[in-house]
């Protein structure tokens, strides 16, 4: 791998972040969701939800696995440039990207 | 056995240091081991460093204990890695090339970002320190049966060795190796645990060495006569020598009541003044014979001999109003420093019990469920016809003036225990008054705060991204971290649960559940846990002290003293600060032995979201942001979270103050330092605004910088 990184003009950067920012408050909406319900509601928690796990685990480890697929589909979204997102920068994008 | 297998594992551990540590040269070879570190390498050794004895040991401990609440904490763990892969990763490395206050500090050239940022790294570095060498002297006492002492300094001086030689070569390889491990085990026993089900019998098969299997051993209740505070035990010859009550705070009720029986048990002559009594489960022989430290006292009963022990009961009440009273496990220390447990002197035969198990579950599945799958586990243990036997203590000064610990079995639905509130109690309960619910709330929502931002704020996390060549790999290491730790967290469940189910929990500490589980299916096992648990020691702290050697080394000392050392120098300091810390830990972890390491833990990631996060998000998305914007919310930040962490209810306790006078009324200070920190950032940023300086990268800048 190259270090070309360093020199990228900052388009795909600014794409990259944009993504992340906004998958990290869908995150942090869902992770307070589960707070609240913890906090407010913690009976509710014990009521039965999915596949006979309540609904705190069954909220518990969605939050572990959504985290793992968010992660994986940030992963192919930054690689693969998106043209609706960004289609007036996409030349100079795709000229960063052939260091994939 | 288990000592061969430490021995192994440690060996293994500085052979890899050792021979890696020929790269340690010079200064990127020490520090950032030359940047050249594969990403998926450095993705497992994030899980390796990540994934400390708090994940390993301690939250397994608190889902054995207290249920669901202790699976909270791997949520958060987990949850905060969203933060550290979305915002923080990519940025940090295309930034940075040592520190992360090299990236901080990427726009500003200042001198004083370098020295709070270093400050801040100490800081955090030895808060996170403590538990885990806590957690080494809490193994190595019934591993290796040497004091929790030398536990923490054999454990301190192996990392010393690794990180002032190995430099972060070493480190990485040995956090890839624990990492690697960490995961092929606990995937390990998750599948034990399943393959064994759910089931009311004895599983521990070991009852050799060490913590005495009881499992199957149920403890007595026998019926009894309550009239005022008169009672009548259903045991030979009794009478009530104490009777020890706690009393609801609000209401005012008794919720725990206590008797100190004296009464007989049988004992069985074996020869002229050799007596053999049975006491919960264990036989005991003992002679009456003079000369002893111990008088004996054995009496005549219908012509047959006995045994005269005072030991603790509870109060239970029974359906239809009837009360019992229920056996316990009781140690206990006179003021002259004598231990007895269970009525008799405490040596290496009379040891507590292991406590724990389940005493019911649903009918379908009669005595046992056998092999069930991962959803069926959970489902199971959640039913409400499943009761978990859940262990308690309490702790008081008997009227002869011995400290007595009482251990009991409290039968917990299954309903009741996989949901919120066993250790954090957030519903409102009869007569307490509404500030104390509120404030229990803040506090479940101050650590769910502060683990969500804690993750990304962690020093030993932050230097990893400059071992990796480039942005790209930061991030592609980021998401394997992510697999894998969170693959990690989802065991913690099982092995949680497997571990009461087990009935083999050490009712002392619950730090040492997973290695007791994995003893439960035999030695080997338990061997190889245990081993792991050192390297996962090993590994988080030879990353934590790498990360306190390196803000000395980049940021304290030159700019503290002004002056540019060469690389040399930096590296020579760099061993020297990893040596000191490693000795400063080593002090620490046998000051705090007793405490939980997840919820020391979760200090650590209060005091890292307060004095670095607030920074680097508003770094990276706040134009306005000014050096000394930064420098003061880092300090404040490190100052307020320390000071609410010291004047807290928990460390009243540990100076030995009513908690409930601590001038702080929750534990958790995150839900309010966070806010502050970021809160100080924006007025002092705001009143210290001046022209960016021109660094020549300028474009970047501003990319990073505008949303």
């Amino acid at each position: 791998m190259k270090q070309q990184i360093s020199s990228d003009p900052g388009d795909s950067e600014q794409r990259k972040s944009n993504i992340g920012v906004r998958m990290t408050i869908l995150y942090a909406i869902i992770y307070s969701g589960f707070v609240v319900l913890s906090v407010f509601m913690p009976t509710l928690m014990g009521v039965d939800a999915l596949f006979g796990l309540n609904l705190a685990i069954a909220y518990g480890l969605a939050l572990i696995i959504i985290a793992i697929i968010f992660a994986i589909i940030y992963n192919l979204m930054v690689r693969i440039p998106k043209p609706t997102n960004a289609s007036h920068r996409i030349k100079k994008s795709n000229a960063e990207r052939s260091k994939e | 056995m288990t000592i061969i297998v430490f021995i192994v594992f440690v060996g293994i551990v500085l052979a890899i240091s050792a021979y890696t540590s020929r790269k340690a040269r010079g200064v990127g070879g020490y520090f950032v081991a030359n940047s050249s570190i594969n990403w998926g390498v450095n993705g497992i050794a994030f899980a390796g460093s990540y994934l400390s004895v708090a994940s390993f040991l301690g939250i397994c401990g608190l889902i054995a204990f207290f249920g669901f609440d202790g699976f909270l904490y791997s949520i958060g763990f987990l949850a905060g890695w969203v933060i550290a892969l979305f915002v923080i990763a990519e940025p940090m490395k295309r930034m940075g090339t040592f520190t992360f206050s090299d990236a901080l500090d990427k726009r500003f050239k200042s001198r004083g970002i370098h020295l709070a940022a270093g400050l801040s790294v100490l800081v955090v570095s030895l808060f996170y320190l403590v538990p885990q060498m806590v957690g080494a002297g809490v193994l190595i006492e019934p591993l290796l049966g040497i004091p929790h002492l030398w536990g923490v300094i054999i454990v301190g001086t192996a990392i010393i060795l690794i990180v002032a030689l190995g430099g972060m070569t070493s480190t990485t390889y040995v956090q890839f190796f624990n990492g690697g491990l960490l995961l092929l085990f606990a995937g390990i026993l998750t599948a034990a645990v399943l393959i064994r089900g759910v089931t009311t019998m004895s599983q521990n098969q070991n009852n050799e060495e060490g913590l005495v299997d009881l499992q199957s051993y149920q403890y007595q209740e026998v019926p009894v006569e309550v009239s005022g505070e008169m009672i009548i035990p259903g045991l030979i010859d009794a009478s009530v020598t104490e009777r020890i009550s706690t009393t609801d705070r609000y209401t005012g009720r008794e919720n725990l009541v206590l008797y100190q029986i004296s009464h007989l048990i049988p004992a069985t002559p074996i020869e002229d003044n050799i007596f053999s009594v049975n006491i919960k489960g264990r036989t005991l022989v003992f002679t009456t014979a003079l000369g002893q430290d111990f008088l004996w006292n054995v009496e005549q009963f219908d012509g047959q001999p006995f045994l005269r022990i005072e030991d603790w009961w509870r109060l239970v009440e029974g359906e239809g109003g009837a009360y019992r009273l229920a056996e316990t496990q009781y140690r206990s220390v006179s003021s002259d420093g004598v231990a007895f447990i269970n009525g008799a002197p405490e040596d290496s035969t009379n040891r507590l019990r292991q406590v724990g198990g389940i005493s019911r579950i649903p009918a379908v599945y009669g005595e046992g469920t056998g092999s069930v799958n991962p959803l069926q586990m959970l489902s199971i243990m959640s039913d409400s016809e499943t009761i978990v036997l859940q262990p308690k203590s309490v702790v008081f000064t008997s009227n002869a003036g011995e400290r007595v610990s009482v251990y009991y079995n409290e039968p917990t639905t299954g309903s009741v225990f996989m949901r919120p509130g066993l250790m954090f109690p957030l519903e409102a309960k009869d007569g307490e008054p509404a500030t104390i619910t509120l404030l229990n709330r803040l506090n479940f929502i101050s650590l769910m705060l502060a683990l969500f931002l804690g993750t990304a704020a962690l020093p030993h996390i932050l230097i990893r991204y400059y071992t990796v060549p480039d942005p790209d790999a930061a991030r592609k290491s980021t998401i394997i971290a992510i697999i894998g730790i969170g693959l990690f967290y989802i065991f913690t469940m099982y092995m949680g649960v497997g571990a009461v189910n087990s009935g083999a929990l050490n009712p002392e500490t619950s730090n040492m559940s997973a290695p007791l589980l994995a003893r439960s299916f035999g030695e080997m096992l338990f061997a190889m846990i245990s081993g792991i648990a050192f390297t996962t020691v090993l590994a988080t702290v030879s990353g934590l002290i790498m990360a306190a050697s390196g803000a000395v080394a980049h940021d304290l000392m030159g700019n503290i003293s002004q002056r540019q050392f060469s690389d040399k120098t930096k590296v020579l300091a760099g061993r020297i600060v990893a040596v000191v810390v490693g000795i400063i830990g080593i002090i620490l972890g046998i000051f705090f032995r007793e405490m939980n390491v997840s919820f020391l833990v979760g200090w650590a990631f209060a005091v890292a979201a307060s004095a670095n996060l607030p920074s680097l998000i508003m770094m990276l998305f706040w134009k306005k942001t000014t050096a000394k914007g930064i420098i003061a919310s880092i300090l404040v930040g490190i100052i307020a979270s320390v000071t609410l962490i010291m004047l807290s209810p928990d460390m009243w306790a540990r100076y030995g103050l009513d908690p409930a006078t601590a001038p702080m009324p929750i534990n958790q200070p995150g839900i309010i330092s966070i806010p502050l920190s970021f809160a100080v950032l924006v007025i002092v940023s705001l009143a210290t605004t001046e022209k960016q300086p021109d660094t020549g990268k300028k474009v970047e800048i501003k990319q990073s910088a505008k949303l």
